[in-house]
């Protein structure tokens, strides 16, 4: 109230705005030592977990030492150089699949079936709200059956999709978003293109970016990929580690192997924003 | 819509009256693909949940999930998730207004957002890896004697994915409030308290329920860490579904699994509603 009954004699200008600047310089330097404080607090607790991993991933025979063969044993330990290759080819494949599903579809139903979009969107987002575990209970009769045409593990790409399908369907929308497809098509259209080539040769050459996302977003899927896989006894490079965890909680291969992955993963990711980057600066 | 419309418009002529639109069956490719391999396991779940173990229908699944080791994980799995989603909301909350403080194209926003989206998706196997190595009994931090207690130390796990998540949703609604909000606060004679009491608290309100919604859906699905964390004991739903579903000959009821699932379903479905409502209530200011 006090601060209410001042104001009329500072409206003139000079008092009120040093006054105001002081508490301004006041606040920005509490603002700044709270900032520092969290973001050091929570750097450490981000990253201390991962460290510790790597460190333990050269861990030697005896505590407090360096040693390499955590990391040469990966190629030697029984099994895990096989689910390492299943886990890529499963990475692969459930990636181009992804793509062959719903770039089609998705640009399709922007161009000609638009009161489709909806449902599209909700379907491809239901993943994230189903839990895997759930879909892995009703998905176990389906893959019985399944079972008795083909064992591969490689099967296991069907349900991958869909775990996949919300990252994909946004990174995906995101890129489609982008293209101004309706001046396209009707541009291509007018010039005599087919819908085909309005989609194959047109749109999808401006929407590399979100099919590159798309891609990255469900190899990373696949390398995580544990809850479906394990439940339905199919040994990929997840269910691997918890095996190697489960006979012992020493074997500094979980952690190189882990510790691998994880790189690979980050590697992912740093391409998908530097070719992000270049494919926006190439953008006029 | 617009799009497609004119689009439409532009092509019509050339066809008029001489065909039935087909253009909706480009959509049946996916359709049957996301029909048969997730409409179809989430009708089976539910179908199965009131089938008896020889056939016809029962309520005998659903009134299982009354039993002792059934009510024990449905109890566990809402205390690790209320508990996680509480942590990771307030604790992502305030990361999040750290980062919103901060220069918007700044190094520091550009690292925690990225971190962020890697983190938010680190969960499995590996993550509880990495909290044995640091916390675990053969930690390098230290060894604490809590890191395999339920809730706290699996809930402490929880968090390394659901902060990141939280920084993620929260991050928008934050930088939503504007600075001429601020700054009538202060001419006005308030108070840094009395901004976030009457101003910033109740707009962001909306916004922080939602976001700890979705961190409870979160950690309620969540299966790969704490059954890398230990796997002996089911402390959780999905625990008991896992142990169900591996071990399906020696069950009393065959479809126990699918009970369980179904009641996740319902719990699911509850939250993301809410989450759903609390949305749209937080968008209305939200432009």
């Amino acid at each position: 109230m006090a601060t209410i009954d001042t104001v009329p004699s500072d409206l003139t200008g000079a008092p009120l705005a040093r006054r105001v600047s002081g508490r301004r310089t006041r606040q920005r330097r509490r603002l700044n030592a709270f900032r520092y404080i969290t973001f050091t607090v929570f750097a450490l607790f981000f990253l201390l977990p991962l460290l510790s991993m790597f460190r333990f991933s050269f861990e030697g025979s005896t505590p407090g030492s360096w040693s390499v063969s955590a990391w040469t044993s990966i190629s030697s330990y029984p099994g895990l150089l096989s689910s390492i290759e299943i886990t890529l080819e499963l990475a692969v494949l459930t990636s181009v699949a992804m793509v062959l599903l719903v770039v089609p579809t998705m640009i399709w139903v922007r161009l000609r079936v638009a009161w489709f979009r909806r449902i599209m969107e909700f379907i491809s987002l239901l993943p994230l709200t189903i839990p895997a575990i759930v879909l892995v209970v009703g998905l176990a009769p389906i893959y019985n059956w399944i079972e008795h045409y083909n064992v591969s593990a490689l099967m296991l790409l069907w349900a991958y999709v869909i775990l996949a399908l919300p990252y994909a369907y946004r990174a995906l929308a995101a890129g489609l978003d982008a293209v101004d497809a309706k001046t396209l098509s009707e541009a291509a259209r007018s010039l005599g293109a087919r819908w085909p080539t309005v989609m194959f040769k047109v749109i999808v050459p401006n929407m590399w970016q979100g099919i590159l996302n798309a891609l990255l977003l469900t190899v990373a899927l696949v390398l995580g990929e544990f809850t479906v896989a394990y439940l339905l006894s199919y040994t990929t490079l997840q269910p691997a580690l918890f095996e190697i965890s489960r006979s012992t909680t020493n074997a500094g291969v979980l952690f190189s192997a882990s510790a691998a992955t994880l790189i690979f993963a980050f590697v992912l990711l740093l391409i998908l924003s530097y070719a992000g980057r270049r494919l926006r600066r190439g953008r006029p | 819509m617009t799009a497609a419309a004119t689009t439409e418009a532009a092509v019509r002529p050339a066809r008029a009256g001489r065909r039935l639109p087909l253009a909706w069956v480009g959509t049946l490719p996916f359709l049957a693909y996301a029909g048969v391999f997730l409409l179809l396991p989430t009708g089976i779940v539910i179908w199965n949940a009131f089938k008896g173990n020889t056939n016809g229908w029962t309520l005998a699944n659903i009134k299982a999930l009354n039993t002792g080791p059934v009510r024990t994980a449905f109890t566990g799995s809402l205390e690790l998730c209320v508990i996680s989603s509480l942590i990771g909301a307030v604790a992502g909350a305030l990361l999040a207004y750290a980062v919103a403080s901060g220069d918007a194209d700044g190094l520091i926003r550009r690292i925690y957002l990225a971190g962020s989206g890697v983190l938010a998706q680190f969960g499995g196997v590996t993550l509880a890896f990495a909290f044995l190595a640091t916390i675990g009994p053969i930690g390098f931090l230290l060894h604490a004697s809590w890191y395999s207690d339920f809730p706290w130390g699996i809930a402490l796990i929880y968090c390394y994915f659901q902060i990141p998540l939280m920084v993620l949703v929260f991050l928008p609604a934050i930088d939503g409030l504007r600075v001429p909000w601020r700054e009538a606060t202060e001419n006005l004679g308030g108070s840094t308290w009395q901004y976030w009491r009457y101003v910033g608290g109740p707009l962001l309100a909306p916004a922080f329920l939602g976001a700890a919604l979705l961190l409870f859906a979160n950690a309620l699905s969540a299966f790969a860490t704490i059954e890398a964390w230990e796997d002996q004991i089911a402390y959780v739903v999905p625990q008991s579904i896992s142990t169900s579903l591996i071990s399906e000959v020696g069950l009393a009821n065959a479809h126990e699994g699918d009970a369980l699932a179904l009641g996740m379903i319902v719990l699911v479905v509850i939250v993301m509603s809410c989450y759903l409502l609390l949305q749209r209530r937080a968008g209305r200011w939200q432009r």
